[in-house]
């Protein structure tokens, strides 16, 4: 038989006690933080230049004229996320297998894909981008693709030496023991890989691959350096025709609407995954 | 005495080691080993840590190659570089101190994983076979569950299952108690039992001296690489010839694990 | 009387907390701005109003005219980057300007700044910018124009292999892919006279536009006409295939840009008409724009 336990006089002094002292500090928090930002807005908005920088970062209608050509332009950042995000992850796991091959038969590939990813990590994306874009057409070898295609070859290029580190060190940290038990089970290579090495060591690293997507998202848009219109370029046009920073502001909100799901997704998992853990 | 094999228990021979060499770096962890294991038998591996143990399971399984020497599975020379490793080990069923289960799978999945990929049975067959045997050893409810909600010591018996999915010739047994905790051991070694009362060739590894005693057929005390003292237990365990022995069962029984 | 305080108060932080949320509370309007630009009647004297003499000036430096290019600065504006050294029809132009003002060219310092930064609401690092701005309406909410100095044509060079490097009108430009430089006039000629059937393509500067001129992934690249015979002349195998008709009635002109409301904007614009009057500025085009002429027109 239970009987429910009733706190006893010292308990309920001392849960008296800390509610006082929450109620106190959220109160301390909120009012500290609503003075610092009314000292904040009343320093912008009192500010003797604030009316030419609302009417040249702030102005509605050129934000709503800009509107629809910044969202044309992030159609181009989406589509190129998607195509160059997947091919990415592709060709940067598939470099970090390459590294992870082990024996001295497998030196040159080992190599080959430490070479890759020193070489593409140190090389700054718009370098790789001016070359493959506006270099390579230049050959006018026959079935060369559209600059577009070239500018997400040469994100996809760069990109997967940052993924293929991530995978690599995902890859390194499933316990060798779990090579081990799965070989004497009788699996090749390629099949412990499959089932027991890689869904170990994507789930690991899915939040640090996740946040280089979303860093992803931004770098595309380098793309336009070659021609398409992107968000960004779309703004920099409106801005161009207007000379009002507006169009960027518009820009910078609707990127940071399209990464927050993302963002989002990102946390969740990383939270998960810190709870599976512990 | 040393350098004999001593394969006793008639029958054949499951296992033959003969002048097994490894060494890591400039280390030697086995220095010309022989050891045979025969049929139904079972064998305890005991000695210091770093005496090689480990090692010459791991080196049996062809986890590891060996430096110099051979060794045979039922008459096979397995440690020729032509023969396939993959289906050798397909023979050899080993069960690690720690770190066994794919935890990102549950304990059916863990164990239908070799049937259905190496083996290539159907799922609905390997499922059925796998239930089976956890119930045998009264983990049925347990098939669906994941590692991390089982104890250390039913997360172990799950390993020897999925090790035996395979009917394995010989057991490898790598120091599997060494890492529960005391009151989880009984049911691991309770579990061993049960296979060798079935028959299963068994090569363990163990600190467990009491196990030792009760369940191997023969135990082999490994020192400096090699075995330097072999036999039935109540003799090496109890009257042992050798001083290094001696000396190792003295520290075992102060640290009151015997 | 609170408000004219607030509008002549040097910032500090501590004023600022303890003011202005005074001020705040009471909403009160910081004073207004000067209005736009004054109208500049056309000046037949070529010498300039007393209020425009070179002390009176409120230049940023008391003594000294700066003045703001963007780096690099091409031909045939400028001469090997070089601004200061007062050749190409900007750099020229400048050089007048500053002359006009008063100023002897070791008072003038010159200054690179990004487009970006000329356009920024903020105090500016210069008295007046000189780079091929195009004069619009819009444009004139954010920054001051002097009068202009230049009456420009848009026009569309192309490799002479290509497929429109003889187009007669905009129907043969339909199938094109054009360029053209971000922030300039002649991507807004694409999109609103020529209109072709693909969207154009959009370079940070004019020497990209080059390359993808040259590689082919453009067929045409859309210039103001000096550019586009400066580019010509650089790329071999290239031409150009004729000016782009005005978009209005009037042409489109380059000025000056300055700050909103700057005190020296009526004097520049007074200077430029000088020069206008005096009939520089039609000799400093010929002297650096000769081969404008002769493009044929494209309808």
């Amino acid at each position: 038989m239970t009987t429910t336990h009733s706190p006893s006089p010292v308990q309920q002094e001392r849960i008296a006690y800390r509610r006082r002292q929450t109620i106190r500090s959220v109160l301390i928090a909120a009012a500290s933080t609503a003075v610092v930002g009314l000292i904040l807005m009343v320093a912008v908005t009192g500010s003797p230049g604030w009316d030419r920088v609302r009417a040249s970062f702030l102005d509605w209608r050129v934000a709503r004229q800009a509107l629809p050509s910044v969202l044309g332009g992030l159609w181009l950042n989406v589509r190129l996320l998607v195509f160059c995000a997947a091919g990415a992850l592709v060709l940067g796991l598939l470099i970090a297998l390459l590294r992870t091959l082990r024996g001295p038969v497998f030196f040159p590939m080992r190599a080959l894909s430490a070479g890759y990813t020193y070489t593409f990590r140190g090389l700054p994306l718009i370098i790789v981008l001016y070359v493959m874009a506006l270099g390579v057409p230049g050959l006018r070898l026959a079935g060369t693709p559209s600059v577009l295609v070239l500018g997400a070859i040469a994100i996809v290029l760069t990109y997967s030496g940052y993924l293929a580190e991530v995978f690599r060190a995902g890859i390194e940290s499933v316990h060798p023991s779990q090579v081990a038990a799965a070989r004497s089970l009788g699996l090749t290579y390629r099949q412990t890989m499959r089932h027991v090495v890689l869904p170990q060591a994507v789930r690991r690293v899915a939040p640090p691959l996740l946040n280089d997507i979303v860093a992803l998202q931004k770098d595309v848009g380098l793309i336009s350096l070659a021609g398409p219109i992107d968000a960004i370029r779309a703004a920099q046009i409106e801005v161009g025709e207007t000379f009002n920073f507006t169009p960027y502001i518009v820009a910078g909100a609707l990127f940071v609407l399209l990464a927050a799901p993302l963002i989002a997704v990102t946390d969740w998992v990383t939270l998960r995954a810190a709870r599976r853990r512990a | 005495m040393t350098g004999s094999a001593g394969a006793s228990a008639g029958g054949r021979t499951v296992l033959s080691c003969r002048g097994v060499r490894k060494s890591f770096r400039a280390n030697l962890v086995l220095d010309d080993l022989d050891l045979d294991v025969g049929e139904h038998e079972v064998v305890a591996l005991i000695g210091a840590s770093g005496s090689g143990k480990s090692t010459l399971l791991r080196c049996v399984n062809l986890l590891e190659e060996i430096d110099d020497g051979t060794i045979h599975l039922d008459g096979e020379h397995i440690t020729d570089p032509r023969v396939d490793a993959d289906r050798v080990r397909q023979r050899i069923g080993i069960v690690f101190q720690a770190y066994n289960l794919f935890p990102h799978m549950s304990v059916l999945a863990n164990i239908t994983l070799a049937p259905r990929r190496v083996h290539r049975r159907p799922r609905a067959e390997a499922e059925a076979h796998a239930r089976e045997l956890l119930a045998r050893v009264g983990l049925a409810d347990k098939a669906d569950a994941y590692p991390d909600q089982l104890s250390g010591g039913q997360q172990q018996r799950v390993a020897i299952v999925r090790a035996l999915v395979n009917s394995p010739r010989l057991m490898l047994l790598d120091e599997v108690t060494s890492a529960l905790d005391p009151e989880l051991v009984g049911e691991v070694l309770a579990l061993i039992r049960d296979l060798k009362d079935e028959g299963m060739t068994m090569l363990i590894a163990t600190h467990e001296m009491a196990f030792a005693r009760d369940v191997a057929d023969r135990v082999c005390f490994l020192d400096g690489g090699r075995v330097l003292e072999q036999g039935p237990p109540a003799q090496v365990l109890g009257e042992p010839t050798q001083p290094r022995t001696r000396q190792f069962l003295r520290r075992i029984i102060e640290a009151g694990r015997l | 009387m609170l408000c004219a305080m607030v509008s002549r108060y040097r910032p500090t932080l501590l004023g600022t907390v303890t003011l202005l949320v005074v001020a705040a509370l009471t909403a009160c309007i910081p004073a207004d701005e000067p209005a736009g630009t004054p109208t500049v009647a056309p000046v037949n004297a070529t010498s300039l109003p007393p209020e425009c003499a070179k002390a009176q000036l409120q230049t940023k430096t008391p003594g000294k005219l700066t003045i703001a290019t963007d780096n690099p600065a091409y031909p045939p504006w400028f001469v090997d980057n070089k601004p200061e050294n007062g050749q190409g029809f900007e750099g020229a132009v400048a050089a007048a300007i500053a002359q006009k003002l008063g100023f002897a060219t070791g008072e003038v310092v010159w200054k690179r700044v990004t487009f970006n930064s000329a356009i920024a609401p903020g105090p500016k690092d210069f008295d007046f910018d000189i780079n091929q701005f195009s004069i619009t309406d819009a444009r004139r909410q954010a920054v001051d124009f002097s009068a202009p100095y230049y009456n420009v044509r848009q026009a569309v060079i192309a490799l002479k292999s290509n497929k429109i490097a003889n187009a007669r009108n905009f129907g043969d430009l339909k199938d094109a892919k054009l360029g053209a430089q971000v922030s300039t006039t002649s991507y807004q000629m694409i999109t609103t006279v020529v209109q072709p059937n693909t969207q154009p393509s959009v370079y940070n500067t004019n020497d990209d536009a080059k390359q993808a001129l040259q590689n082919g992934s453009i067929d045409g690249l859309v210039v103001d006409l000096p550019t586009g015979f400066q580019m010509v002349a650089e790329i071999k195998d290239a031409k150009v295939v004729g000016q782009l008709p005005l978009a209005v009635a009037q042409p489109e002109q380059f000025g000056l840009v300055l700050d909103k409301g700057s005190p020296l904007t009526a004097c520049v614009s007074r200077a430029i008409e000088a020069l206008r009057a005096s009939k520089t500025l039609e000799q400093l085009e010929r002297q650096w724009l000769a081969q404008v002429a002769g493009a044929p027109e494209l309808a």
